[in-house]
């Protein structure tokens, strides 16, 4: 099985984030420090919130910012971001959100391995608590890890 | 049967939706064949389909449809899944 790679570089603990946008940024910039996306991937993540709304809230707590498979995206990769102040997305259920989730996939049609790989870590409830939660990389990467 | 997921990218969101509608209809003891795609392509991908599974948020962009559309709040509660596509399909 296969999580898209999750390096400590894309493993951000407490950021500072006014709004969601600042949120997906943050989740942005974490995917191109691992080399996973070019810094625009920030702009093309906002985009798909601006057009469609906060439907990436797809659980309380927790965003999967993401766009297309596209020219920004280098390779497959995942972004952790939790927050020192939750913000809010405008989701009418799930707000307000404390963990982001980057995800970059360079091919959509080999995808759903590694998306089935993130909803067997998620579908333990306790996950994003305990990813809020975290006080070092090491155990994000132990709980993305541990569900596997 | 058909199931289609959608979101805006037809990847990640829908791709949650997807894996985790055929855990629960394997559960369930339902035959179903379960899709992906993006609020672009519903209108081809969606036209012969029984239910949608989606947000609150494409509810509209969907438009008209002969499927069941059923929003999910928590793409990782497989019980509300189950509860959902129960009453839908049962």
């Amino acid at each position: 099985m296969t999580l898209p790679p999750l390096p400590e570089s894309a493993i951000v603990l407490r950021g500072e984030a006014a709004t969601w946008r600042d949120a997906v940024r943050l989740a942005g910039a974490a995917l191109a420090t691992s080399g996973a996306a070019r810094p625009g991937y920030s702009d093309e993540m906002i985009r798909m919130i601006d057009e469609h709304g906060p439907y990436v809230v797809i659980a309380p707590g927790l965003a999967l910012a993401h766009a297309r498979p596209g020219p920004d995206v280098l390779t497959d990769g995942l972004a952790v971001v939790t927050l020192r102040e939750p913000v809010s997305f405008g989701h009418p259920h799930n707000d307000p959100v404390s963990v982001v989730l980057g995800l970059a996939i360079s091919s959509r049609e080999r995808h759903l391995e590694s998306i089935a790989d993130l909803a067997n870590v998620f579908n333990d409830q306790a996950a994003i608590p305990a990813i809020a939660a975290a006080e070092d990389a090491a155990t994000v990467i132990a709980i993305l890890k541990r569900n596997q | 049967m058909k199931i289609v997921a959608i979101c805006g990218a037809g990847i990640g969101s829908s791709g949650i939706l997807k894996v985790n509608a055929e855990r629960v209809l394997l559960r369930l003891g339902l035959e179903a064949d379960v899709t992906a795609t993006d609020i672009g392509s519903v209108q081809r991908d969606a036209a012969d389909a029984q239910v949608i599974l989606t947000s609150a948020e494409f509810v509209e962009a969907i438009g008209k449809t002969y499927a069941d559309v059923i929003v999910i709040e928590n793409y990782f509660d497989q019980q509300e899944l189950a509860e959902k596509l129960e009453k839908s399909l049962g």
